[in-house]
């Protein structure tokens, strides 16, 4: 029973140890040079990291929609697959809209991009009863379409209305992106380019058109693009009331 | 008595021919062909596939070895018109076996059955599973007899 307590309380002070040195590495950021290379593909995600996403609705332009077509080509829903034949738009999949909001006030009209918020303490993971929905370990929140029951609990309990149920049989998925009846799906923040390195499709688009309404980077990392943009000129939550801690800000709003 | 049990077996086990499994697109290894000796595969391939798909979407690994999607790259093979079966038609390498063994895949219903960027030679629903809509009661419509039963039955 002593052997036991005191083998726990090494691990203990270990894992103490090692958690300070990598803190302070955090700490002291200038110090070492920004990791370029893409994690190797058999070492996990850590919580080292947190991406997200900063939408300059400023620079999002009213009628533009290649955010939205991009997602479709890459991950293959919405006019890409036509597999849902008896349910009507609004029952189709929606991975990302475009909202426009308008202040009756002053009449000012915004446009913006509208996903999933990929929230620090997402509601749907509170909700799901079997553990499907899920957040990884670098804070994409995920479906995990295997275990997932299509119970649609996460559907209710997501404030941004950023899931999607799928009524009828699929056809033609693309390899990145499988999909299915009977299982909840979202924006995954293109989990398997982010895992390459890469940029996820509407920021890329965005960028593409010149735009430049959308940065995507390590929210954890002080030198990455989008934390010196958040730092310098701020980026809002959405329904910041409710203490999700989105990894999707908003400016300009 | 015995000989009455045997003889629908046999029939059967005569009337089944063993599946002709389709050649993969190149070798994965040298040494075994497959990533796993094949004797391993065919026994363990659905283990490796469940511990992979685990490890790929909640941790993010992302290695070939026991990939589904590399699976499929490699195993399903087009035919002289270039054209891919689907999961469920006897050609497709999954279907192979499964449909001889009788045993049902769910991976399908989500995944991609063929390698990207390629036609199926049929549509997607073939078969007979009767959690998929467009699949179901295909060949197992209630028979004229049944329906009568079900639907006039005793009321009185």
């Amino acid at each position: 029973m002593t052997n036991k307590t005191y083998n726990a309380d090494l691990s203990r002070r270990h894992f103490f140890s090692k958690a300070a040195a990598a803190a302070g590495m955090a700490i002291a950021p200038g110090v070492f040079l920004r990791q370029v290379h893409a994690r190797p593909a058999e070492q996990a995600a850590t919580s080292e990291k947190r991406w997200g996403i900063l939408i300059d609705t400023d620079k999002c332009a009213k009628g533009c929609d290649s955010c939205v077509t991009a997602c479709m080509n890459e991950n293959g829903w919405g006019e890409i697959n036509n597999s849902e034949e008896h349910s009507n738009p609004h029952q189709k999949a929606q991975w990302i809209r475009k909202v426009t909001v308008k202040d009756k006030q002053t009449g000012h009209v915004q446009s913006l991009p509208l996903m999933c918020q990929h929230c620090e303490n997402p509601p749907c993971v509170d909700v799901c009863p079997t553990g499907a929905s899920m957040k990884r370990a670098d804070g994409i929140v995920l479906v995990d379409k295997h275990t997932c029951i299509g119970c649609r609990y996460c559907m209710m309990a997501c404030p941004y209305k950023a899931r999607s149920f799928i009524h009828e049989d699929l056809e033609d998925q693309k390899v990145v992106a499988p999909r299915g009846k009977g299982t909840v799906e979202s924006c995954t923040m293109c989990v398997h380019r982010v895992d390459e390195d890469g940029t996820p499709a509407c920021v890329e688009a965005c960028n593409a058109d010149n735009h430049n309404a959308m940065y995507f980077g390590d929210l954890k990392d002080p030198n990455s693009e989008i934390s010196r943009q958040l730092k310098q000129y701020g980026g809002e939550q959405l329904r910041a009331d409710l203490g999700l801690n989105t990894g999707v800000r908003y400016r300009g709003l | 008595m015995a000989g009455l049990l045997a003889l629908p077996f046999t029939v059967l086990a005569g009337d089944a021919p063993a599946p002709e499994i389709p050649k993969a697109k190149e070798k994965a290894t040298e040494e075994y062909g497959c990533v796993a000796p094949v004797e391993y595969m065919r026994k363990n391939h659905m283990d490796e596939l469940m511990h992979k798909r685990d490890d790929t979407l909640r941790e993010g690994i992302r290695t070939d070895k026991f990939s589904l999607a590399e699976c499929i790259n490699c195993h399903v093979t087009p035919d002289e018109d270039g054209q891919f079966a689907s999961f469920g038609e006897d050609e497709h390498f999954c279907s192979t076996c499964h449909n001889y063994a009788s045993v049902s895949v769910d991976c399908f219903s989500c995944h991609r059955d063929t390698p990207e960027d390629t036609d199926y030679r049929h549509s997607f629903n073939v078969g007979n599973n009767p959690h998929h809509g467009k699949m179901a009661l295909k060949g197992n419509k209630l028979s004229v007899e049944t329906l009568k039963v079900l639907t006039e039955g005793d009321q009185e």
